[in-house]
């Protein structure tokens, strides 16, 4: 069964069989503003907790998404680069980034679960 | 002190009256301008002296000394080439461009609505570049030729993610080019050489020609980079590139050099405009400026500066570079010299160089003179064994100037400028004859037909033609010609006519930046006062006039800071404390000299937390390198403890940088050599008068203490090194802007606008404050020289947001404010000296009328998705259009103010700029015809 965990800095990440799909969250999308270009990782990529994978731009921003536990990358997500508004429209399901296989599933337990984050956010 | 002089200038530049000064110092309620100057500026940081420099002397004495010290200058003809070429400056382009405040006085294009002018100019700039190189996406200009290699050099160590650190020449560059880039690269840990080309070179540069003028055959190298996936640098001449195959074709990259020759003026120096073009793959890895073409609101296509992200004022140390400003003025008079000439004129300008130089070479060969090289374009270099000081000598008797390379070789490089006289003079000194037609020695050839085929290289041909396209631009600008530009933290003052002036003069305009010391004579004492003026304005004891935008002031003087640590065996000390309120600039300039940065809080109120301040020197006490800070603060206020925070910094071994963009708070009320600074930089553009060019040129020089003066750029030709822009003086021939104000000024004059600036902020401040919250004042609720108003409260009641108010400001007739920055949805107001009374009232009224339409948004009159705000700003197009629904009227939405004589209405040719189509799909270049058929 999918687990969905949150980070401080606003990804989400759904965890089943080992491999995590990594997003950012709806608040962090309003948050920047209509996108209008994503870069990705490279498939086989390997990653460290906190590494900055992806880069998101607005008109006006432009951020860094961070690994949020180690592992490898396994897909990305092509279709938000050619459409980046995907990830304002459907931030936590088509407009998700990069799956990963997880070295070390016992780093999920600091993350936040959804209770966790919505109380950050406010 | 005071001029008693007739006319005195000051009286000229500073705007209000002294009737219109004790209006608003009754408003302010306070009795002097001394007492309002004693309640924003703290005493400790006062300077209790007048300022030591020359009394002023009034505009026609001020021309008159200037033009003796500058005819002093030798405007010998050029045959040095080395990167710099004579050109004909088209009269049509000199007159309604060049020496045209409509052009010269706008801002950079931040605000597309009112700028579609030279948004597109510029737009036309970067397909120009296209066209000649070949490579699609061409930016809108850099700094100088040096600089643009250097960012292509950046461009393709961060296309490796930092990890390939190796450059390797394929030939030699011109020595000034070789030596910005060795100084780019030291921080960053990158090295030069002509070794293997291996998986550890992130770029090889081809220059094309080299130095030497010769085409070599650079195929292998070239293959053997894109082996190893290195980029291709092409170092190419843009008029070569109009009869020669484009670099593009050759394989490159990135492709780099200079525009001057395209009707700019060598000007000892510059400023001139460099061009950089790359790929599609490297488009979001270009530094600086990108205009692109989007759309307006009702789907009209309109111009914007594009893929602002990577730049350092959204990106701070993760930008693609520190740049800011472009060289706009100059990119915009070199394209509208090949609109001028159209691509048949640039082959024949391009042809009948090269003939004159396939017929040197000839002549020479016939006579048994060497030549270096057998491909050229428009320079030869001559092998003269142990002759080439006394062949120069001769040379210069008739006035002409060739390039000594060494004892053995001469450089002789001919440009659109070179008559027969001068061929046959030239000739002469070697013994030869010339003949009459020798072929060409092009490495390849262009057709005539494959390039610049866009309408607008074609249609102005007939002067009519051409006067109108510029003034067509130019209308739909609103510049300081037109209206106040209360930017903050730009500083957009009067650029003074009599200060303009001597750009154009032959003796300041035709001279090339390596000439023989004794032939820039004019030019040594115009620096030489410069600097002790500079100096004793700001409190420091060497001033470097080299670089050439304040970002490179901020990179020179940390560099000088990094150096000063190296010389004291403390290379460690590689962190910069910057606080989070800093100009983007700072953290993107810090990161280019090798500095780690690390980001101190700022207060609710501004200033800076001296407490986080306090732990963080603490904790890197051992490795600090330097603390930037801005001066009065990014929020407009005089901080009270700035003394302390230097004298903190020092304890911990660091040194102070001072950021010198509010330096007009400052002039004759306080030095930041006084107050504990160590290095600081001086933008021209804004305290000393430069105008900005809408988006350039600009000039940043900087001051340092005693310790640091070792460590100034140099500069090659000086027979020194670690050079950050292409020619010793930088921007040399704009310097007499600043030279004419300081003069004109004198002491006084300069303490005096300093304290206008602050009674115009604090007055606006005072007559806004009742309808916009004004942020951050100082401790007796002052101002410096800006105020910042905040507009989010409009967004919670009425959906109005500072965007909103900024482009309703356009149909009032004004350039917005500095808009959310520093503080997101904030207006940043400085209306400087220069404005009088009566403009600042008008302005004021507007954003009043504005504070009161958002009123009837919010009490429901209008609704918040219909309203004249939301839609704004109106063109006429719209206005005059027999279909309007809107609930409010034609004549609310267009004239607000009314209408008079005396305040003609500013139509913005566009409604609002879409800037999320124009992101999403990029077009920074015209396509060509063929694209239509």
């Amino acid at each position: 069964m999918a687990v969905t965990y949150f980070t401080e800095d606003h990804e989400w990440l759904r965890v089943e069989d080992g491999i995590a799909t990594v997003g950012i969250t709806d608040h962090a999308q309003d948050q920047l503003g209509d996108l209008v270009f994503v870069q990705l990782p490279q498939v086989g990529q390997s990653l460290a907790k906190g590494d900055a994978v992806v880069v998101v731009e607005s008109v006006k921003a432009a951020s860094d998404v961070y690994a949020p536990v180690d592992g490898e990358v396994t897909e990305v997500n092509e279709a938000v680069v050619s459409d980046p508004a995907l990830v304002n429209s459907s931030a936590t399901a088509d407009g998700w980034l990069w799956k990963m296989k997880l070295s070390d599933s016992n780093q999920l337990t600091g993350l936040l679960d959804e209770a966790g984050y919505k109380a950050i956010i406010g | 002190m005071q001029n008693k002089g007739i006319f005195p200038f000051t009286d000229r530049h500073i705007g209000p009256s002294l009737q219109g000064s004790r209006s608003m110092l009754a408003a302010l309620n306070v009795p002097s301008l001394e007492t309002l100057i004693s309640q924003a500026v703290p005493k400790s940081i006062r300077l209790e002296r007048p300022l030591d420099i020359p009394e002023a002397v009034n505009e026609a004495e001020a021309l008159t000394l200037l033009w003796a010290k500058m005819s002093q200058n030798k405007t010998h003809k050029s045959f040095i080439g080395q990167g710099y070429h004579g050109t004909h400056v088209p009269a049509v382009i000199q007159r309604n461009l060049f020496e045209n405040p409509a052009w010269y006085t706008a801002y950079t294009p931040y605000q597309s609505e009112i700028s579609q002018g030279r948004l597109e100019l510029l737009f036309h700039f970067q397909t120009l570049v296209a066209e000649l190189t070949g490579l699609p996406v061409a930016s809108a200009s850099l700094l100088d030729e040096a600089t643009a290699v250097a960012e292509a050099v950046g461009s393709a160590y961060r296309h490796h993610r930092e990890k390939r650190t190796r450059i390797v020449f394929a030939a030699d560059v011109h020595p000034q080019i070789l030596d910005v880039v060795r100084t780019r690269a030291e921080p960053l840990g990158m090295s030069i050489n002509g070794g293997t080309i291996d998986a550890q070179v992130a770029a090889i540069i081809v220059p094309w020609p080299d130095t030497f003028g010769v085409y070599g055959d650079h195929s292998i190298a070239i293959e053997q980079a894109k082996a190893a996936g290195a980029l291709v640098i092409a170092v190419a001449d843009p008029l070569s590139l109009t009869i020669t195959a484009p670099p593009a074709s050759l394989g490159a990259d990135i492709a780099a050099g200079s525009m001057q020759r395209f009707g700019v003026p060598i000007g000892y120096g510059g400023p001139h405009a460099a061009y950089l073009a790359v790929t599609d793959a490297l488009t979001r890895l270009i530094p600086g400026r990108l205009v692109g073409q989007s759309m307006d609101s009702k789907g009209r296509p309109g111009y914007r500066l594009a893929l602002q992200t990577r730049e350092q004022h959204i990106r701070r140390d993760k930008a693609t570079s520190n740049i800011c400003t472009a060289q706009a003025l100059l990119a915009n008079m070199a394209v509208s010299f090949a609109i001028w000439h159209g691509p048949q004129g640039l082959r024949a300008i391009a042809a009948r160089v090269h003939g004159q130089a396939v017929r040197m070479a000839a002549g020479l060969e016939a006579a048994g003179v060497g030549l270096v090289g057998k491909r050229f374009f428009d320079t030869l270099t001559v092998n003269v064994p142990g002759k080439a000081d006394a062949i120069a000598a001769v040379a210069q008797r008739d006035r002409r100037l060739v390039r000594v390379i060494d004892q053995d070789r001469l450089g002789l490089t001919f440009d659109e400028t070179t008559t027969e006289a001068d061929l046959h003079a030239l000739a002469a000194l070697f013994g030869a004859m010339l003949p009459d037609d020798t072929g060409t020695r092009l490495p390849s050839e262009r057709p005539a037909d494959g390039f610049m085929t866009q309408a607008v290289f074609h249609q102005q041909r007939s002067e009519t033609e051409m006067m109108r396209f510029l003034r067509r631009l130019a209308d739909k600008d609103l510049a300081l010609d037109r209206a106040m530009i209360p930017l903050g933290s730009c500083t957009m003052k009067l650029n003074a006519a009599a200060e303009m002036l001597p750009v154009s003069w032959q003796s300041v305009a035709n001279i090339h930046p390596f000439a023989p010391p004794d032939h820039a004579l004019g030019y040594k004492s115009l620096t030489d006062d410069l600097e002790s003026w500079l100096a004793e304005i700001t409190g420091f004891d060497a001033v470097s006039l080299q670089p050439n935008a304040g970002s490179q002031g901020e990179y020179a003087g940390l560099l000088a800071i990094r150096r000063y640590h190296f010389d004291r065996g403390e290379a460690h000390r590689d962190i910069c404390l910057i606080p989070e309120s800093a100009h983007g600039t700072n953290p993107a300039s810090a990161h280019m000299a090798g500095m780690r940065v690390v980001v101190v809080a700022c207060e609710e109120e501004g200033d800076i937390d001296l407490d986080d301040l306090k732990a963080k020197a603490e904790l890197h006490g051992a490795n600090l390198a330097a603390l930037m800070i801005t001066y009065p603060s990014t929020h407009g206020v005089f901080e009270e403890g700035v003394k302390d925070i230097c004298a903190m910094i020092h304890a911990h071994g660091g040194q102070v940088y001072f950021d010198g963009a509010n330096l007009n708070a400052l002039v004759g009320l306080a030095r930041p050599g006084d107050i504990g600074a160590d290095v600081c930089h001086m933008n021209l553009h804004k305290t000393f008068c430069i105008p900005h060019g809408g988006g350039g040129p600009g000039v940043g020089p900087i001051g340092v203490k005693k310790h640091l003066a070792a460590f100034l750029p140099g500069h090659v030709e000086l027979n020194s090194a670690h050079a950050v822009s292409a020619a010793p003086f930088g921007s040399a021939s704009i310097l007499p802007i600043t030279w004419m104000y300081i003069r004109m000024m004198g002491a006084s004059g300069l303490k005096q606008a300093t304290e206008m600036a602050i009674l115009n902020a604090n007055y606006i401040a005072d007559r806004l404050k009742d309808h916009y919250p004004v942020l951050f004042t100082g401790r007796n609720g002052r101002v410096a020289h800006e105020c910042i108003i905040d507009t989010r409260v409009l967004k919670e009641s009425a959906g109005i947001s500072v965007e909103d108010i900024a482009k309703r400001l356009i149909d009032y007739g004004f350039h917005a404010p500095t808009m959310s920055w520093p503080i997101p949805g904030t207006l940043m107001i400085e209306p400087t000296e220069s404005e009088s009374k009566r403009e600042i009232d008008r302005f004021c009224d507007a954003m009043v009328a504005i504070a009161g339409e958002a009123a009837r948004v919010m009490s429901g009159v209008w609704p918040k998705d219909d309203n004249p705000l939301v839609n704004a700003p109106h063109p006429a197009d719209d206005v005059l259009s027999d279909d309007w629904s809107h609930p409010y009227s034609r004549s609310e939405a267009s004239l607000p103010a009314g209408s008079s004589d005396e305040n003609p209405k500013y139509w913005p040719p566009v409604s609002r700029i879409d800037n999320v189509a124009g992101d999403r799909n990029l077009v920074c270049s015209c396509p060509p015809m063929q694209a239509y058929r």
